[in-house]
């Protein structure tokens, strides 16, 4: 298998994927939703429905307020109940939609059969605007509203769309799960962005160590591309198995062998890259009129004694799909929302599941109890492992001293919050935890100055 | 399950600790200590022993009683540094000599400058170099391999002791290495005199590759010096075999492998940068030849480690790594 894999740095965490052989199954629906307003990057949506007000399944319950802003829709069908701050999985308040459910009632222009529809509509536009209405946002973490990124700036032209299929979070298998199970889906959804875009090549990269989805995806690409011209020029690249391959910045460099500049976008190099999970959801939102209303989710760790890949609506509360499996077993220490590296701590369980969430872990106190901090003693892991060529150690240092203009010539700003650092560090130094702070407060004098 | 925690990402960390990375360098010094006790005997087990028990319970003193925090020891950074500044010792120098290079080298290089990590200069080399400038007479005392169970103990000069004194006698080094017998499987395999350490090429090359393997270290300060000592001796016994020793002999003999393969690629006083790390070695190896051809110890590698030793907060200041998407 062939050994691409980006050029700096990296890290090899056990994979601990012990979930892959999960297949998806759909969560029974919760007595209660709250759709959060905020679950993408960018304004908040408006809400369009009002207490009383009854929904269907599909229906839009809160338009985009701005440019960068997202469609949200109703993952159940019932009653509306109000709009009112609950707390997410951190903690604070954010304002939600509350529907009771009842029965599970869809909108009659969605198509709910599994015929596959594989044609590939000329019209970009047209694709991309379908795209919008269904209120699909990025799903490998970030959440940026997909037709926003689909929106080229003038004079910019897209060579390559990469597939993200890496899933390079251990423990994460959802991605893996769509691409086995919903394979075709994904492939026509590449070819949907690749015309929307106007791209002549797309890649869907996958890491090695799920050799199943590469020979899946290899052989419906294949099949696809004897049939319909519109599917020529995507292809299947396999990856080393080292985290963050599904950085964005790292596949970038590991498929087309171009970097982004520091405060660049991927299409400064030509390029755009799409999680698995989101280009099933074009496909959904644009050959089947199914708007973004559930996603899969993991739920997984060595001390959780029923892992599996499920089918949540958007708003479940976390502890709906908890309780479901079992509930909390004793030895946990640690939940976290996505994955072990950059995923959040999950504060309250009452909190509802947004578009972007992928993950539920449960780690022992053993697994990921932080040693206590003891001097560096320059062995210069940090840096080796860090994918931006960053050097950790220094910025760590500069953070402490409060010293804002070397921490912007050392690249503070570069960070991409991987965690390699901090999981790397034989002295148990808090690196990320510093370094994160620093990032932004850097971020901040570079925006006042390009403000000025 | 009562409490859960909430804490930043990444919520899982390497299991490499610093306790492991030490515990990984005293394996990789084992089998040079144990061809060490083989070759010179039971007085080279007393040095060792000596050496890694000052060196722990100075440590702890210090830290427990002298700054009242908690004791650094579990680290095994002591042991490594105990281990290190056995093995660069003859194996005939008394117990007391020993205890005050732990003394220097804990305390003094070590502790002084803030304990692991913050010293400038290696602390198992400062402690030797101590004894070296303070106790010559013990320090170039050295046993000649008589086997663990060898009857008397004889003592004579090291090979670079004896070409030094030789050319300075007016003889030339073909004459000398056939007057002695020198040999190059003798100076890989068991050895000629020498410190503790530098009985047995083979033992401290495998402990090397097993820092490698580990990737506890990388090869490129290592190599770098070896390459520099054998380009600088290539050129000097080019041009005049009769007064220079050849690149091979200055391979093998001394604490040319101890040094490079050991004590220059300490994490806390090497550079951190692998460009940094090449230049720190050529100016190891450089230094190092320069002291065997021209100075008047007969070897140079400590001093020329501490030298560059100090160079390395500068090589850090100019060395970076190439940043993504930076020219």
């Amino acid at each position: 298998m062939a050994r691409r894999t980006f050029s700096i740095g990296g890290i090899h965490p056990a994979d601990g994927k012990i979930s892959r052989e999960c297949a998806i199954k759909a969560l029974p629906l919760p007595a209660t939703v709250h759709i959060a307003l905020s679950q993408h990057l960018g304004a908040p949506a408006k809400p369009l429905v009002a207490a009383g007000d009854k929904v269907k399944v599909g229906q839009p319950i809160a338009e985009p307020a701005g440019f960068v802003s997202a469609f949200i829709h109703s993952s159940v069908s019932g009653t509306v109940k109000g709009i009112l701050p609950c707390q997410d999985l951190s903690g604070n308040r954010q304002n939600c939609i509350e529907i009771a459910v009842e029965g599970d009632e869809w909108l009659e222009t969605i198509d709910r059969s599994d015929t596959l529809v594989t044609d590939i509509p000329e019209d970009a536009k047209g694709i991309v605007e379908k795209i919008r209405l269904g209120g699909v946002v990025g799903l490998g973490g970030a959440t940026f509203p997909t037709h926003v990124k689909l929106s080229l700036p003038p004079g910019k032209k897209c060579e390559m769309l990469i597939i993200n299929g890496c899933e390079c979070e251990p423990y994460l298998t959802s991605d893996f799960r769509t691409l086995l199970e919903k394979g075709e889906q994904v492939v026509v959804g590449a070819a949907l962005l690749k015309q929307a875009l106007g791209a002549d090549q797309a890649t869907i990269a996958i890491e090695d160590n799920k050799p199943e989805a590469i020979d899946h995806i290899q052989r419906i690409v294949g099949q696809m591309r004897a049939k319909n011209p519109k599917y020529a020029g995507i292809e299947v690249l396999p990856l080393v198995k080292k985290y963050p391959a599904g950085g964005e910045k790292q596949l970038i460099d590991a498929v087309m062998r171009r970097q982004v500049r520091s405060g660049g976008l991927p299409i400064d190099v030509g390029a755009v890259v799409q999680n698995v999970c989101t280009a099933l959801a074009v496909y959904d939102a644009v050959q089947k009129n199914k708007p973004l209303i559930d996603n899969s989710v993991t739920v997984t760790g060595e001390c959780f004694p029923k892992q599996a890949n499920l089918l949540v609506r958007v708003g479940t509360p976390l502890r709906a799909i908890v309780d479901y499996l079992g509930g909390i077993p004793e030895e946990a220490a640690k939940i976290i929302s996505g994955g072990p590296m950059m995923g959040k701590a999950v504060a309250n369980l009452d909190a509802p599941t947004l578009k972007g969430t992928g993950g539920l872990l449960f780690l022992t106190n053993k697994q990921t109890k932080r040693m206590p901090e003891s001097h560096c003693i320059r062995c210069g892991k940090c840096a080796d492992a860090c994918p931006m060529g960053l050097e950790p150690f220094l910025l760590y240092r500069l953070a402490k001293a409060g010293n804002m203009e070397a921490l912007e010539e050392n690249a503070a700003q570069d960070c991409v919050q991987c965690g390699c650092c901090l999981y790397t560090c034989p002295a148990g130094i808090p690196l990320l935890d510093l370094i994160r702070q620093a990032r932004s407060q850097v971020m901040g004098i570079i925006k006042a100055r390009a403000a000025k | 399950m009562d409490k859960l925690i909430v804490s930043p990402s990444p919520h899982i960390h390497t299991k490499t600790t610093t306790r492991v990375l030490m515990r990984d360098v005293v394996i990789a010094l084992l089998p040079a200590a144990i061809v060490s006790v083989v070759f010179y005997g039971w007085d080279a087990l007393l040095v060792l022993g000596v050496s890694v028990v000052s060196c722990v319970l100075l440590e702890y003193l210090i830290t427990r009683y002298l700054l009242k925090r908690p004791s650094t020891v579990g680290d095994l950074s002591a042991v490594v540094t105990g281990m290190l500044l056995a093995l660069n010792l003859p194996t005939a120098t008394p117990w007391w000599v020993v205890f005050i290079g732990a003394l220097v080298a804990i305390g003094i290089a070590k502790m002084t400058f803030g304990g692991l990590g913050q010293n400038v200069f290696n602390p198992a080399l400062v402690g030797r170099v101590f004894l070296l400038v303070s106790f010559p007479t013990y320090m170039t005392h050295w046993e000649i391999p008589k086997g663990l169970f060898g009857v008397d103990a004889v003592t004579g000069a090291t090979p670079l002791g004896i070409i030094k004194e030789g050319l300075m006698q007016g003889s030339t080094i073909p004459d000398l290495m056939a007057q002695h017998g020198y040999t190059y499987s003798q100076m890989l395999l068991a050895n000629l005199g020498g410190s503790a350490g530098e009985a047995c090429a083979i033992a401290i090359l495998a402990g090397f590759v097993y820092l490698l393997i580990r990737k506890v270290i990388k090869p490129w300060i290592t190599l770098s010096i070896l390459g520099t000592v054998a380009a600088t001796s290539c050129i000097f016994w080019l041009a005049d075999p009769a007064r220079f020793t050849d690149p091979l002999f200055n391979l093998l003999t001394g604490g040319i492998l101890l040094g490079s393969c050991f004590m220059a690629t300490d994490y806390v006083t090497s550079p951190m940068n692998t460009k940094g790390g090449i230049l720190f070695g050529v100016g190891i190896g450089f230094i190092t030849m320069m002291i065997r051809y021209f100075g008047s110890y007969p070897d140079g590698i400590s001093f020329a480690i501490l030298i560059m030793n100090a160079t390395v907060p500068l090589l850090n200041i100019w060395f970076h790594q190439k940043k993504y998407g930076r020219a």
